[in-house]
């Protein structure tokens, strides 16, 4: 929309300018020129963006041999999933995927059922505590969880919950932000919708389950999207609650990776991969959401 | 059983309230607001503020973390411990290095690349997959692509360095190359976070600015410096935050691409209080690290929170139509967080 007022405004200007006319007819084709210099600046980043992830996908699909011979020509050398099997035959990289696949289901479910009601209760209901809980969660936002490993370790070792999936969903379902994006949302919602369901005769149950959350499809879109991103990638936590090779999560178990030292390139650019399609295709797909997800969220 | 206990005092204060008219709350509305927010506070009760008080209580004790159980009382010698660390500045130094490293080009370049992207007719989506996409990615596989485009000789970008004429730095060897691998692995991995924040906060500008401004004779780049960049001040200072909260909490790339190392020479302030805790067991003290490292990130948010709403006001009584227009912007944003902040701080 912005594009095109600038693009032909030049050419209104020059029909509606008497005097300038001639000065400004030299300078018509720099906007132009100007828009075709920035495309170009900006495709070439975003192609050199690119880069890292066809890297991984060429060298996951050649032989260490020629790896070795012709490091930076990614298409010497026959192709071959060779080093996929491999790497699925060598690391429980199935196990993985079902540990990181459950957890991230379960924060999702948990998170969107937890933060929706409360960010309902937040916006349309009065009670007791209400000021302090708000209080609570907005300064919850402001710590670094990612600092409170320690504590949390041994709360989590007094309740008997290290190595259990629960010791990860649980956290990340306590996330201040999502009860945020809720809050956001409901408060969209004009009041005399809910007031009309009330006079119907529904329960606050039932305005909240049948009213509001089938309009609030787009915030529980964004909020189990982030959740279920964010539960995946997460690192430091899994690594330290989660002990056995089997139980790890895809991150945790692909990180054990990093530090053997591997010269088996091809083995290991092929489980990288295998560590990112599943994120790139969940993203392709959602892309807006979770765009349009970070933007609600980091403006808050 | 929460709900029972809280309901009960309340219908005293209901009566008078009632009688005036509409104010008080139904005693149903009640006990659903406290059923309703009960999960979550439940769990957030237990998993995010319990920690913390665990911590702080931990914080005056010799725990270790091999036994269960607190340990003796120590009163605060952990924190004059810490306090007296050298190891625990110089950590704390490299996360304000690694933010000092990453927060201007991650700001800069976001905000170069939306304002170009959102000069684009077409192929909005291409840029914000490409930029996008490796945030999506978990820092290990970044490690490992990134790790293997670094390695010498063979290595994709020390072929770059090469190539352009640089000098090829050690990158996992050396310090000031293991900054360089950690700086441009980050840039790649996080940049489009921040391109997704500007790219938003773009569409919101209107398309009649720039219609005026062009019929005024001004040219794209004027229009960009004279207008883009000011109008996107609000989100600048947004993103700014965001991202030095995000850069001192830096743990999984470093850790990762050097361990630390060399010789903990780039081991940022979470991997020690990881260190102390984890692989020397001293539970006590890594709490107490954890408790210094929260009052500067608590202090760096309380300041921002504290200019934006100082801002906000002084943007209410000078009420020109620009500054009224970004005063709206950040204004309902700002006052739900920074209201409840101050309150409970």
């Amino acid at each position: 929309m912005t594009t095109t007022t600038i693009t032909t405004s030049p050419g209104a200007g020059a029909g509606s300018g008497s005097g300038e006319g001639a000065a400004r007819g030299r300078t018509v084709d720099g906007p132009k020129l100007f828009n075709r210099l920035c495309a170009v600046c900006l495709t070439l980043f975003a192609l050199i963006w690119l880069v890292p992830f066809f890297w991984a996908l060429a060298t996951s699909m050649r032989s260490d041999g020629s790896i070795t011979q012709k490091p930076t020509s990614p298409f010497a050398g026959g192709w071959s999933f060779h080093a996929y099997s491999y790497a699925v035959d060598n690391y429980p990289i199935g196990w993985w995927y079902l540990n990181s696949l459950v957890i991230a289901v379960l924060a999702v479910v948990l998170t969107v059922g937890f933060c929706s009601m409360a960010g309902f209760a937040l916006v349309f209901l009065r009670f007791r505590g209400r000021s302090v809980m708000l209080a609570l969660v907005t300064a919850g936002l402001m710590l670094p969880t990612e600092a409170l490993v320690l504590p949390q370790f041994i709360e989590f070792r007094s309740m008997h919950l290290l190595g259990t999936y629960w010791a990860l969903v649980l956290p990340s379902v306590s996330a201040p932000v999502s009860v945020f994006v809720f809050h956001a949302f409901f408060k969209g919602i004009p009041t005399p919708l809910i007031e009309a369901a009330r006079i119907d005769g529904a329960s606050w149950w039932k305005v909240y389950a049948s009213v509001c959350m089938p309009i609030s499809r787009p915030a529980a879109a964004t909020v189990g999207i982030l959740t279920f991103i964010s539960s995946w990638n997460s690192f430091l936590w899994p690594l330290l609650v989660l002990n056995q090779t089997t139980s790890q999560t895809i991150p945790v178990g692909l990180a054990s990776l990093v530090n053997n030292s591997n010269i088996q390139y091809a083995e290991v650019m092929a489980s990288s991969v295998l560590g990112f399609l599943p994120l790139i295709a969940v993203f392709l797909v959602f892309q807006r959401q979770i765009t349009q997800g970070i933007a609600t969220t980091g403006i808050k | 059983m929460t709900t029972v206990a809280a309901t009960r005092p309340a219908p005293e204060p209901l009566v008078p309230s009632g009688a005036a008219g509409s104010a008080g709350p139904p005693a149903s509305e009640r006990r659903a607001g406290l059923l309703l927010s009960a999960p979550f506070m439940i769990v957030y009760l237990l998993f995010l503020v319990g920690p913390l008080v665990v911590g702080i209580v931990m914080s005056f004790f010799n725990t270790t973390t091999v036994r269960s159980g607190l340990g003796g009382w120590v009163g605060l010698s952990n924190y004059t411990k810490v306090c007296q660390d050298p190891l625990f500045w110089n950590a704390m130094w490299h996360s304000v290095l690694f933010t000092l490293l990453t927060t201007p080009p991650l700001v800069v370049l976001a905000l170069a690349a939306a304002v170009l992207a959102g000069r684009m007719r077409r192929g909005r989506v291409f840029y914000r997959v490409a930029f996008f996409a490796p945030y999506v990615v978990p820092s290990s596989v970044v490690a490992l692509v990134f790790l293997w485009m670094y390695t010498p000789q063979i290595g994709l970008i020390t072929k770059v360095f090469g190539a352009v004429g640089l000098p090829v730095p050690n990158f996992i060897g050396s310090t000031s190359g293991g900054w360089t691998a950690v700086v441009l692995m980050t840039l790649w991995w996080t940049f489009g976070f921040n391109f997704v924040l500007y790219t938003a906060a773009l569409q919101d500008v209107p398309g009649d600015v720039y219609e005026a401004a062009s019929i005024d004779g001004a040219g794209p780049w004027q229009q960009i410096r004279l207008i883009t960049v000011p109008l996107l001040a609000p989100t600048t200072s947004l993103v700014l935050i965001l991202q030095i909260l995000a850069s001192l909490k830096v743990f999984d790339q470093i850790y990762l691409l050097l361990g630390g190392g060399p010789n903990q020479s780039t081991r940022p302030v979470i991997e020690y209080i990881y260190d102390t805790g984890f692989t020397s067991y001293r539970g006590g003290y890594g709490a107490a690290a954890t408790m210094v490292y929260f009052v500067v990130i608590v202090a760096v948010s309380t300041a921002w929170y504290g200019l934006r709403r100082w801002r906000a006001t002084s943007d209410a009584t000078s009420s020109t139509t620009r500054s009224g227009s970004s005063g709206r912007a950040s204004g309902p944003s700002s006052s739900p967080a920074s209201g409840p902040t101050s309150s409970a701080a």
